[in-house]
């Protein structure tokens, strides 16, 4: 098992490679210049020039990344050309409140999508399984900014519940005045995951009751409820593979509900980062957004044949 | 006879499809001694495991119906209630699934799903239960039982399964076995070895045992006597020795002279000719008639009921008597 692990990791630094060759290059293809936003549209040759050596733009685009690389393999990501700031800390900030989002909103994901799944599963083709279904496809179909802009004028305009924006970063905030700023964010942002977990769990639940063993479980004189945790048990590992999965995305993919709630996350930092060309930013959090996902996925591969003997490691 | 340990009567199993109902098993009757073994013969389709899965209501309930009378040691199986079921499941009468292979729980260890039965029916605790499986295992003839206890189903070859099967189906002294085609997924070598077991271990322990198979051989080699089922009813019923040699319904003499077994290279086998009848559009007289060489009027236009003749001998068809 040990030895897995390490081979995986091993397999991750090629896949890294190859995404900072990707994060790197696609940023200078987009148009925009970066030096437009921090330079007067009248600065000077000299200016520029001097601006432009200061963030390493002179010099030939391997070299840049191979500078860049260099540093980013101790952790110096750069330093922000909006904001002057270290890259890294600014990275740092915000994964904990992306980090902490996205699992939030995978565990409303978690518990929804597995009600759902497995009520839908156990009553294929009644109506309380169309219903199950109609609302996971909404989940899956609704844009989740459009959610959270609906959620905010609901539960905080006409209501007053919670607050609509931000994440209540103030010293003296206690921990459920904190959680409150979540909630909402959190919910627009596992609609999608919960209504894919639903589909799939629905779909592994009903394959598993025809299974001969289900029969032969109730031969051997169980419950339904022992069978129903011998269903839930089988069902498991895939399960598990498609909410970390959906894990992974949810701190990649929530660019357009941290913008929406101002949630103080990467998605927030990369929109502002794409707006304002900020290319050490957007180079800097892409990569480890995408090294999130290469570790998330790991732990999913790692956990599997725990659950699932079948599937050996090695 | 001693003692039923069985008692089936006018076993009638409705499917309710798209197109209405459709009758699977009609009017099956069958009485099993105790420590007696049932051969249940017939086609794909006739009937068989059907029979077997509704004596212990395991037919999916919003999809069928099941009606009659079912008696396991006087008892009527179809009048439990949902506890005395899962007692009785499991408990007096026990089932050997035909695929070893997807009977067991794959993300459970076999040892697991052998205490499992032991704890729900006797109450007993993890370590005890525990114990027993390992003697059953042992009882079943699997080598190193101790740590096979702790294998996970596909860990082991297809017959150690079947074996373990049936370690798991005896966890709580059952009074009948119902064995699903038991060895039809098994190598040859290995079928027999099964048979054997299942035998021996019926006699040492009494139990009655229903073998459905489609394998004449099989159930000459087990049985004490045989049941024929064509098209959702039993057509011939008596002890094997009887129905085997000297069948009177032209269905089992088919069946005899289509066995592939002593059948010497070039000689002909007789196949029946057609394919039994659609159960959702069934003939209105016999409904072997149509493939049957013996059939005049009569079998054509009325349906032939299972007259009990000398010995015990029971056979639904209006020309027995010209059969040899």
């Amino acid at each position: 098992m040990l030895q897995y692990i390490v081979k995986r990791l091993i397999y991750a630094v090629p896949v890294a490679l190859a995404v900072s060759v990707i994060c790197f290059s696609l940023v200078q293809i987009a148009p925009g210049d970066p030096l437009a936003v921090v330079l007067p549209a009248d600065a000077s040759q000299e200016i520029i020039d001097q601006t432009k050596a200061r963030y390493g733009l002179d010099k030939p685009l391997v070299t840049q990344y191979f500078l860049w690389l260099g540093n980013a393999l101790t952790g110096d990501f750069g330093i922000s050309i909006a904001t002057g700031r270290s890259v890294s800390a600014e990275i740092a900030s915000a994964i904990g409140y992306s980090l902490g989002l996205a699992i939030f909103a995978t565990l409303i994901a978690l518990v929804v999508g597995l009600t759902f799944g497995l009520v839908a599963g156990y009553n294929i083709g009644k109506p309380i399984d169309k219903i199950a279904s109609a609302v996971a496809i909404s989940g899956v179909s609704v844009p989740s900014y459009w959610l959270g802009v609906v959620l905010v004028v609901i539960f905080s305009v006409h209501l007053g519940w919670l607050p609509a924006m931000g994440a209540g970063i103030n010293e003296d905030a206690g921990l459920s005045e904190r959680l409150s700023f979540m909630v909402l964010p959190s919910i627009a942002l596992a609609a999608m995951p919960a209504g894919i977990v639903t589909r799939s769990v629905r779909a592994l639940v009903a394959d598993v009751l025809t299974k001969e063993f289900v029969n032969a479980l109730r031969a051997k004189g169980l419950s339904e409820f022992q069978i129903f945790i011998h269903v839930t048990r089988n069902a498991a590992p895939t399960a598990l593979t498609v909410i970390g999965v959906q894990l992974g995305y949810l701190m990649a993919g929530s660019i357009l509900v941290e913008t929406v709630f101002s949630w103080p996350g990467t998605g927030l930092l990369l929109n502002n980062a794409i707006l304002t060309r900020d290319i050490p930013v957007l180079q800097g959090t892409t990569l480890v957004l995408a090294l999130v996902f290469v570790l998330l996925n790991l732990v999913v591969d790692i956990t599997q044949p725990l659950l699932d003997p079948r599937i050996k490691r090695t | 006879m001693n003692t039923p340990v069985l008692n089936v009567r006018d076993l009638v199993v409705e499917f309710k499809t798209e197109d209405g109902a459709v009758t699977a098993v009609n009017k099956v009757g069958i009485q099993l001694g105790q420590g007696e073994v049932l051969g249940l013969i017939g086609e794909s389709g006739s009937g068989k495991s059907v029979t077997l899965r509704a004596l212990l209501r395991l037919l999916p309930e919003r999809k069928s119906s099941i009606s009659g009378i079912v008696e396991v040691d006087g008892r009527n199986v179809l009048e439990m209630s949902d506890k005395e079921l899962r007692a009785y499941r499991g408990g007096e009468t026990s089932m050997i699934f035909q695929e070893p292979a997807t009977a067991f729980d794959p993300v459970y260890t076999v040892g697991f799903q052998i205490s499992e039965s032991i704890r729900n029916h006797l109450g007993a605790s993890r370590a005890e239960a525990r114990a027993r499986a390992l003697e059953l295992l042992k009882l079943v003839g699997i080598p190193s039982p101790e740590t096979r206890l702790d294998n996970y189903p596909h860990e082991m070859s297809g017959g150690m399964r079947q074996r373990a099967m049936i370690a798991l189906a005896l966890a709580s002294s059952p009074k009948l076995l119902l064995a699903d085609e038991p060895t039809t997924a098994l190598d040859a070598t290995v079928q027999i070895q099964v048979i054997l077991l299942l035998r021996e271990l019926q006699r040492d322990l009494r139990m009655g045992v229903i073998f459905v198979t489609h394998d004449i051989g099989v159930a000459a080699e087990i049985s004490d006597q045989v049941a024929v089922m064509y098209a959702g009813r039993i057509v011939e019923n008596g002890k094997a020795r009887d129905v085997l040699k000297t069948p009177h319904h032209p269905y089992t003499e088919g069946l005899l002279s289509s066995t592939v077994h002593g059948a010497k290279k070039g000689e002909t086998i007789d196949a029946i000719p057609g394919m039994p009848p659609n159960l959702a559009d069934m003939p209105p007289g016999c409904a072997f008639a149509p493939r049957c060489r013996y059939a005049t009027e009569i079998c054509h236009q009325e349906k032939p009921e299972l007259e009990t003749g000398a010995n015990g001998r029971r056979v639904a068809c209006f020309h027995a008597l010209e059969v040899a």
